[in-house]
């Protein structure tokens, strides 16, 4: 019950963070109107499942994107503000302290989805009718927490280091690309494949599409939503080692 | 018990120069720190830039492994038992940085007491009972940002407070804030001690040191060079005489001659504005005054003082003489 609320109030109080940077907010309205011009230019010879196909990948790509750039500079974050070591010194476990971070980063993705199915329908057009409504909702949110799910074992994985917001930014665009947000997976070569069905991304993506288009998501869901449960164990386990290390080596307090 | 044991504490950080070449260089920042802290005391770690406080405190609140030694905490190994000392202890340090800037004050004590575990029925009490205890009432709905540095040092204080805990460690609270904030602040530190909390405070500062604390470690390069209560220290330096000269426009060669005066135990300088105050340490009863301005011969001289010893200038011997 304590973990739960931790759990809670933490992302609250990280969404009223990110919501007040005004940068941010630019970004936020300049990234959709990128992503939608894409995905139409992309696809505009296609049929208008093929638009709303390539429009919902642009949509998905926001919140990795969201989540994959700032998984590292979270950590840097809280290093230039001189709250890591606070955190780490506190009782809370630190996995209940980092997920509710990158959970609320994919928050702030999610109104980048919302953001590009919008410019897409406005601005060209893009029929957005949806075949299973609810599952598509739920689809949604799976996609999403398992997103910031993934997005807390980047950031706990990082902590040791100074510079892993230059290791968040090389995820960015490799996973667009092996999740299927814009181009299918099987356009690419055999060996890419199994790298694509260990990231939870390219099943949400799956299950999106599928309750949009008229198919069987619940498998996808399942799979995205198991992807994220490990991710989630794994970067609970690994929180011990990792902070271990760093007050061994010293790095906690580096910038 | 001891409220905090250190034994033997040593912390060795491992550092590399050179581009192409690149060597590892290791620095010993503690050298074998022991001491204890009996429950209810207000225990002063004093030291010069790089002595190793800092990282004494750090090994001692679960942020830094100790290389060797041990650590414990109301009896919790702070190795071992990292998890149980972080439930019973607040930290605290001097500067800007931790607090949540794009939050407001009261945010900021919302987020960490739930990080540190304050059960939700007594948070709006405490977080209010905090905000009156060092004087942000009325401000807590601001944003850090635009904070003061005093209000923020106030802040960080109401922090590591939030969840009671039994043992405080207080890393140079007062740095930066201006003399009446840093007045408040101590008198906030001396109320800790009366709440029956346990408090390890480090400062570059003597008169708080003296002002607030019952024994006093001075540990410079990694070692404790003295330890005892403000008093004890300051008979180190009984047996002298301290001479302030204000002057202006002196050299290190000058300083190097009166330090080689015969009589001279140390000198230091301090810089105050356009003068410089040399403090001039000797034996007791030694006539020095007349040798000391011959040997400054050509420089402005300006007010010049004999007095008795202070806990600053047994620092001084304590750490120059090291």
């Amino acid at each position: 019950m304590k973990s739960a609320r931790l759990l809670v109030i933490g992302w609250f109080f990280q969404l009223k963070m990110l919501s007040r940077s005004s940068f941010n907010g630019i970004l936020g309205i300049l990234y959709p109107l990128f992503f939608a011009t894409v995905a139409f230019l992309m696809y505009r010879a296609g049929s208008p499942n093929a638009l709303l196909y390539a429009s919902l990948g642009a949509s998905v790509m926001g919140v990795w994107s969201a989540v994959s750039t700032s998984a590292g500079s979270a950590m840097q974050r809280e290093r230039w503000q001189g709250t890591l070591e606070l955190l780490v010194s506190a009782p809370a476990h630190f996995s209940l302290v980092m997920l509710p971070v990158t959970v609320a980063m994919s928050t702030i993705g999610l109104y980048s989805m919302a953001a590009t199915l919008l410019w897409g329908w406005l601005l060209f057009g893009i029929d957005l009718h949806v075949a299973h409504p609810l599952l598509f909702c739920v689809s949604i949110v799976v996609t999403v927490v398992s997103i910031g799910v993934t997005g807390f074992l980047m950031a706990v994985a990082f902590v040791r280091y100074r510079t892993a917001w230059a290791l968040g930014n090389l995820f960015e665009y490799p996973v667009w690309l092996v999740a299927g947000f814009l181009v299918p997976i099987s356009l690419f070569p055999g060996w890419v494949r199994p790298i694509s069905w260990l990231l939870a991304p390219t099943w949400g993506m799956n299950a999106i599409r599928e309750s949009a288009l008229g198919g069987t998501p619940l498998p996808d869901v399942g799979l995205c939503a198991a992807i994220g449960v490990g991710c989630l164990v794994l970067g609970i386990a690994v929180t011990g080692t990792v902070l271990r290390s760093a007050r061994a080596r010293a790095t906690l307090a580096l910038t | 018990m001891a409220a905090i044991e250190a034994h033997e504490l040593r912390r060795t950080y491992r550092t590399s120069i050179g581009v192409f070449r690149r060597r590892t260089l290791e620095v010993e920042a503690v050298r074998g720190v022991s001491f204890e802290v009996p429950e209810g005391e207000l225990f002063g770690l004093l030291g010069p830039n790089g002595a190793g406080k800092t990282t004494t405190i750090k090994m001692l609140i679960t942020l830094l492994i100790p290389t060797a030694g041990s650590a414990r905490v109301l009896g919790f190994d702070v190795v071992k038992d990292a998890r149980e000392v972080r439930k019973r202890i607040g930290y605290v340090f001097g500067g800007e940085r931790g607090l949540y800037e794009r939050l407001s004050g009261l945010d900021n004590l919302r987020y960490f007491a739930e990080l540190y575990a304050v059960p939700p029925r007594n948070q709006r009490p405490r977080i209010e009972e905090l905000l009156e205890l060092v004087g942000l009432r009325g401000r807590e709905k601001e944003r850090v940002e635009g904070y003061s540095r005093g209000m923020r040092q106030r802040l960080h204080i109401a922090r590591g407070l939030l969840h009671d805990p039994p043992v405080v460690f207080l890393d140079e609270p007062t740095i930066g804030v201006d003399p009446v904030g840093a007045r408040e602040l101590r008198s906030t530190i001396a109320s800790l001690t009366q709440a029956g909390k346990t408090v390890l405070l480090t400062t570059h500062y003597m008169f708080e040191a003296d002002e607030l604390c019952d024994r006093i470690a001075v540990i410079n390069k990694g070692e404790i060079v003295a330890e005892g209560t403000p008093r004890n220290l300051k008979e180190i330096v009984a047996d002298r005489t301290v001479i302030e000269i204000e002057a202006f426009g002196i050299d290190d060669t000058a300083v190097e001659r009166l330090r080689s005066a015969p009589g001279v135990t140390s000198v230091s300088v301090e810089e105050r504005e356009q003068a410089q105050v040399l403090l001039v340490q000797s034996a007791k009863g030694l006539e020095l005054t007349q040798t000391l301005l011959g040997l400054l011969n050509g420089a402005t001289i300006g007010r010049v003082v004999a007095r008795e010893p202070t806990l600053e200038d047994a620092y001084v011997a304590l750490v120059g003489e090291a």
